[in-house]
């Protein structure tokens, strides 16, 4: 950082400016969803009548205690979990076995299998191609769908394997080598423990895509009960049945009152559905960084 | 000439023999390496190279009873009907239209609010707007695209709400085709700013310190620092996105598309993906689908090259 220099009557002005500038973001950013969580904690008529603002209105909970005796949301958000959990495990698992291999000088063929991954990236089959072989395979309406189609994501294959390459070197596979010790134990004693950091960043790369992930789900299962979160999410949000389907659930309400609880669960389930990745949120933060900074790192 | 060529063909294949034998002893003796490649290598061949080879259903007349190989071939019968469908300009229009708009008006914001980032005097205050500015990046698209509509919706959304209460006719913003590409491109940016920005900051972690000393002895203002050391030091950087971007110009997303779009808005909302996503998966018209889709990739790649090309003769700085 640059030191203490003199302040000018020029640059007294730029910090002024820069700061307001900063300020300007952060009200951009935090209004709307300072807004969604009044929202879901006000009195359901000041919603339905449009008095909140920023700050809740009559806060109460309602909403969230429909949330919590509502089935499908409970249930849609333990396959979340499921699929969070799962689709991590084999996502980061291939990932590693396909990035330790390509990070060895002594892989014969190493450019062309990097360049046959890498070249995914650059183009496809499309969906529908990609859509017919998944129906082909009998995946159609099973929990793999969700997990295989998009497991790997070539693009933290390479951050790994830029990772391993920068962190164990090469001197370190030759002396395993004369110690007579194979490429696989060398990977379970060597390299996996000074590849914690890279493990850790697969991990929370992958729970949050997959945790975040709809359109697989929206294309490749029909029946309610595997339906992630999200998926869930979007049916409320694009019908109505389903938004009035939340309070019929749990039991009478009068009319005028339904439409506005209606109006407040939208909002809750929004808070409620972020809650897994905010609770991570410092966590991933520091280890998200690293990982964007390790893969713009040229390897 | 015949001994010598005699000599030189079996010294060649003496060589040759060599090396195969290197490197089937390297095969040898890494074994294990290929044991490792074994899963994710089918993976990549079942879900990414297949469909690729599958691809060919768009020269024809797919019926899934007869299986990708006995589909009788039709040539380009189905680009001929997209080109000349009257959709066809819609959806051009609108996807480069996103696209357009939305490289214009992300490009520079993160390099700005990275800047600013990198420039602010206290410290706590810089890294409390980073934190909060990289935030909404983590926030799923479903999540995203229901703050966006609830946030913009008449009666109880904020912005009528305050249109209300300055006692202005309310405006069904989503329900109108004008602000779709508006409330698209901004959404997004509201999303990614502070994720793209952290590039950015990194790039500037690591500029010389000599010369910011350097500038200081001379005497040069902050805002010529910026100008003269900051942003010269992000360039590499910031072309290398911008040539991403320019090759994605037909990659409008269809899963952000398809949560915004609704009946009202269609005509600006219409994208080549979201039409694939109809004209396949909702009407199982899975040829004319993968034509279009295939046109899409075509494009892309092609354009991916030509940028790339360009950039590199013009910068020096190119993907490879």
């Amino acid at each position: 950082m640059p030191g203490k220099i003199k302040h000018t009557g020029k640059d007294l002005a730029f910090d002024i400016i820069n700061n307001i500038f900063l300020f300007f973001c952060l009200v951009v950013i935090a209004l709307p969803l300072l807004n969604v969580v009044s929202q879901s904690i006000s009195n359901p008529l000041s919603v339905l009548n449009g008095k909140v603002f920023l700050l809740p209105v009559k806060p109460t909970l309602r909403a969230y205690e429909h949330i919590i005796r509502n089935s499908s949301l409970i249930s849609s958000f333990l396959n979340s979990v499921f699929y969070a959990v799962f689709g991590t495990v084999i996502s980061v698992s291939l990932t590693i076995m396909a990035a330790y291999p390509l990070s060895r000088k002594s892989l014969a063929g190493r450019g062309i299998i990097q360049f046959i991954f890498v070249f995914t990236m650059l183009f496809s089959g499309g969906m529908i191609p990609t859509y017919l072989i998944v129906q082909g395979l009998g995946l159609i309406d099973t929990r793999w769908a969700l997990l295989l189609p998009n497991a790997v994501g070539v693009w933290f294959v390479i951050v790994a394997r830029t990772f391993f390459q920068s962190t164990v070197p090469v001197e370190l596979y030759d002396s395993a080598e004369i110690d007579g010790a194979g490429d696989l134990r060398t990977f379970f004693k060597i390299v996996l423990p000074l590849s914690i950091p890279i493990v850790a960043v697969l991990v929370l790369f992958y729970a949050v895509e997959i945790w975040n992930r709809y359109f697989e789900a929206l294309i490749y299962l029909n029946s309610g009960d595997k339906y992630p979160l999200q998926l869930v999410l979007r049916n409320i949000l694009k019908s109505s049945e389903m938004q009035s389907a939340l309070i019929q659930a749990s039991g009478k309400v009068p009319d005028e009152e339904r439409m506005a609880l209606t109006e407040v669960l939208k909002y809750a389930v929004i808070v409620f559905a972020s809650i897994p990745v905010m609770v991570l949120y410092p966590f991933i933060q520091r280890h998200f960084t690293k990982g964007l900074l390790i893969g713009t790192l040229k390897g | 000439m015949g001994i010598t060529r005699a000599g030189y063909n079996s010294a060649a294949s003496y060589k040759a023999s060599k090396i195969r034998g290197n490197l089937a002893k390297r095969i040898k003796k890494h074994w294990m390496l290929y044991v490792f490649l074994f899963l994710p290598f089918v993976y990549i061949v079942v879900f990414k190279y297949i469909p690729m080879y599958g691809v060919q259903i768009a020269f024809r007349d797919f019926n899934p009873a007869r299986g990708f190989m006995a589909s009788p071939w039709i040539g380009l019968k189905h680009f001929e009907n997209f080109f000349n469908s009257y959709q066809f300009g819609r959806l051009l229009k609108n996807t480069i239209g996103i696209s357009i708009y939305s490289i214009g008006a992300s490009f520079p914001l993160p390099i700005i609010l990275a800047v600013a980032l990198n420039e602010a005097r206290s410290r706590i205050y810089s890294k409390a707007v980073q934190m909060l500015t990289y935030a909404p990046y983590f926030i799923s698209t479903v999540i995203l695209c229901s703050i966006v509509t609830l946030f913009f919706s008449t009666r109880t959304g904020f912005i009528n709400n305050v249109i209300a209460a300055m006692g202005m006719e309310e405006i069904n913003f989503l329900g109108e085709a004008r602000f779709f590409k508006s409330i698209f491109v901004w959404s997004g940016i509201w999303r990614t700013t502070g994720y793209s920005a952290v590039i950015y900051i990194a790039a500037l972690s690591g500029v010389n310190q000599n010369l910011y000393e350097a500038s200081k002895i001379d005497g040069a203002t902050t805002f010529q620092k910026v100008i003269h050391i900051d942003l010269p030091s992000i360039m590499p950087t910031a072309m290398i996105i911008l040539i991403l971007s320019c090759a994605g110009i037909l990659n409008v997303g269809h899963e952000k598309v398809l949560l915004l779009q609704n009946p009202l808005n269609m005509e600006a909302s219409d994208v080549i993906s979201t039409y694939v996503y109809r004209m396949g998966i909702k009407s199982a018209q899975y040829s004319y689908s993968s034509a279009i889709g295939l046109f899409n990739s075509v494009v892309s790649f092609a354009l991916l090259i030509i940028v790339n090309k360009i950039a590199k003769r013009a910068t020096d700085v190119g993907l490879w």
